[in-house]
């Protein structure tokens, strides 16, 4: 695709952001919905909604070319699971933190690359090794990470425990300011990484061995790779809990629209991403009114029976 | 006369305890076609990859054009070595046109931003394969064929010298495996500078084709030189264990027809 072609689907994305956003605002529970609800509430939500659906979905089109896997997802691959577990643990040893405290983005972005280094140790020991096996140690890992943070929720009180588990659902809530700008941070530094190395992606995808022989210096991409999704992927986590298969539906969507060409992908995941968590989270505020659903849930809702169908062609693909 | 494509010597390596080559030799001067045989697990595709700087041997050491390998970024070798793999398992539906263009990459900046040379090198490579039919297709909805001939237009694309190809033939009828060497022997003549060096299974494209043949056995060179001096019944039956018939046609052509496995 050519670079007219790519701005033009960019632009595209752009306003499709931008009338997700005024969908948002312009409904809800209220009756009349003054200009405090729309500005003080509806705003900062849409915004963190935004932040978060992209930088999940940037996150797993990275995760995928790096793995050279399209199932790849933070969610399935224990990322968000370890970022969790950091922001539960300082949840319970912290006493004092609350969700959101500021305590808990940078734990959980600690907890985010402690599971992308567990990943990262063994991709590099993978080698040619099918790469299902990261899916694996993703799901193993997850179930390591939930019976850890049963343990450290027993270990506070209950009130919170009800708590903590609405977050593992995944949930966009109101958060303050600071941490709002704190989040818009971390995803701006992971967005740049993503953009500097998504040529370097295009070969990466193609198998580390073929990327080298292409002159790309494989560890190195695959270190800013995974620095850079990991502070994504702890930023969204830490404000937003557990929202799954972002990261696997919003790439999947544009690559079958638009290709696989990084240098678009990139940064129409994070477009679409933003655009597609606004949109479930609106959904998520209206279907049940005044009711509201975790976001988490409706996406998991779409995202497993896209993971199960992914998962059918790769088998009936790959030979073995 | 001109420092040779790539050098090798007394190249080593083991994986574990299990020696895979034991000190192997190879040399791809300009114009020279070298083809690399050998039983299956004599070493033949660890030595190609110790040639193109993957893999880092416990011991030797490797040149290009004159210059340590170990000195070089990935972008300065692949800035003069191509390397064509047997087939590539990729999932995303990259388009031929895009994978081709892949092999001017050690020449683009950071963001791979392609300039107009750029693009028709890639066009001249899709053409040169006839692959400018399929140039908007999805790559891995090709056929085993139609992928050889994209990953060598990539390498066609990537303009450099010096080629290494793993099992070019591999999975190739009689036709496709003859218009193959055919390709590679036309992209040989064509400029004096160039050289190619392939690992291969197939005796008889190999002698038909190469300059010289380097004969693998448990990781050592069992034997080289031109391929019909290094074919014979009694070398074939030592490194394969097979009991061959080896014959000349009246333009002195080898002709080799196995009959048993003598084990």
């Amino acid at each position: 695709m050519s670079g007219g072609a790519r701005a033009r689907v960019l632009v595209a994305l752009a306003l499709l952001l931008a009338v997700a956003v005024a969908a948002s605002l312009a409904v809800g529970s209220a009756e009349h919905a003054t200009r405090d609800i729309v500005l003080g509430i509806r705003l900062p939500r849409a915004v963190l909604a935004a932040l978060v659906g992209a930088g999940l979905a940037t996150s797993g089109a990275l995760l995928q070319a790096l793995l050279q896997n399209p199932l790849a997802d933070p969610y399935v691959l224990g990322i968000s699971g370890g970022a969790a577990l950091g922001g539960v643990l300082a949840l319970a040893l912290g006493g004092g933190l609350w969700l959101g405290g500021a305590g808990v983005p940078v734990v959980a972005f600690a907890g985010a690359l402690a599971a992308s280094l567990l990943l990262y140790a063994l991709a590099a020991a993978a080698g040619r090794a099918p790469a299902h096996s990261l899916l694996l140690t993703g799901v193993v890992f997850n179930a390591f990470a939930s019976s850890l943070i049963v343990f450290a929720t027993s270990a506070t009180d209950l009130a919170r425990v009800a708590g903590v588990f609405l977050w593992l659902i995944g949930s966009i809530r109101l958060v303050e300011p600071g941490l709002l700008a704190g989040v818009a941070v971390c995803f701006a530094l992971g967005l740049a990484v993503a953009l500097r190395f998504a040529y370097a992606l295009n070969l990466v995808a193609q198998g580390d061995e073929t990327a080298t022989h292409l002159g790309v210096d494989v560890p190195a991409v695959r270190r800013w790779v995974f620095a850079g999704t990991a502070l994504m992927i702890g930023a969204s986590v830490a404000v937003s809990g557990l929202i799954g298969f972002v990261g696997l539906i919003v790439p999947h969507l544009l690559r079958l629209s638009f290709g696989s060409d990084h240098r678009l992908l990139v940064p129409a995941s994070a477009l679409g991403g933003a655009a597609f968590l606004v949109v479930a989270d609106t959904l998520a505020r209206v279907v049940l009114a005044p009711t509201e659903l975790p976001v988490g849930a409706l996406t998991s809702l779409v995202g497993g029976p896209l993971f199960l169908l992914l998962l059918r062609r790769e088998l009936t693909r790959l030979p073995s | 006369m001109s420092a040779p494509l790539v050098r090798a010597r007394g190249i080593a390596h083991a994986f574990g305890a299990a020696p895979v080559l034991r000190g192997v030799d190879l040399e791809l001067a300009p114009g020279r076609l070298v083809a690399v045989a050998g039983p299956n697990g004599a070493g033949k595709t660890t030595l190609l990859r110790a040639l193109s700087g993957v893999l880092r041997t416990d011991a030797g050491a490797v040149e290009l054009g004159g210059r340590p390998l170990a000195e070089l970024s990935r972008r300065e070798i692949a800035q003069c070595l191509a390397v064509v793999p047997q087939d590539s398992a990729m999932p995303f539906p990259f388009s031929v046109r895009e994978m081709v263009a892949l092999g001017r990459a050690p020449f683009l900046g950071p963001l791979g931003r392609e300039s107009a040379e750029d693009a028709a090198r890639t066009a001249a490579a899709l053409a040169a394969l006839d692959l400018a039919p399929l140039a908007a297709r999805a790559y891995p909805t090709l056929s085993g064929g139609e992928k050889r001939r994209v990953l060598l237009a990539r390498a066609l694309a990537q303009g450099v010298d010096a080629w290494l190809l793993d099992e070019p033939t591999a999975h190739m009828d009689l036709g496709h495996g003859l218009s193959c060497f055919g390709f590679l022997r036309e992209w040989l003549a064509a400029d004096p500078a160039r050289g190619i060096a392939l690992v291969t299974h197939d005796l008889v494209l190999a002698a038909r084709f190469a300059d010289e043949l380097v004969l693998l056995a448990h990781g050592e060179v069992a034997a080289r030189g031109a391929p019909a001096e290094v074919l014979t019944a009694e070398r074939i039956a030592a490194v394969y264990g097979v009991e061959a018939r080896v014959d000349r046609d009246a333009d002195g052509r080898l002709l080799l027809s196995p009959l048993r496995a003598l084990r």
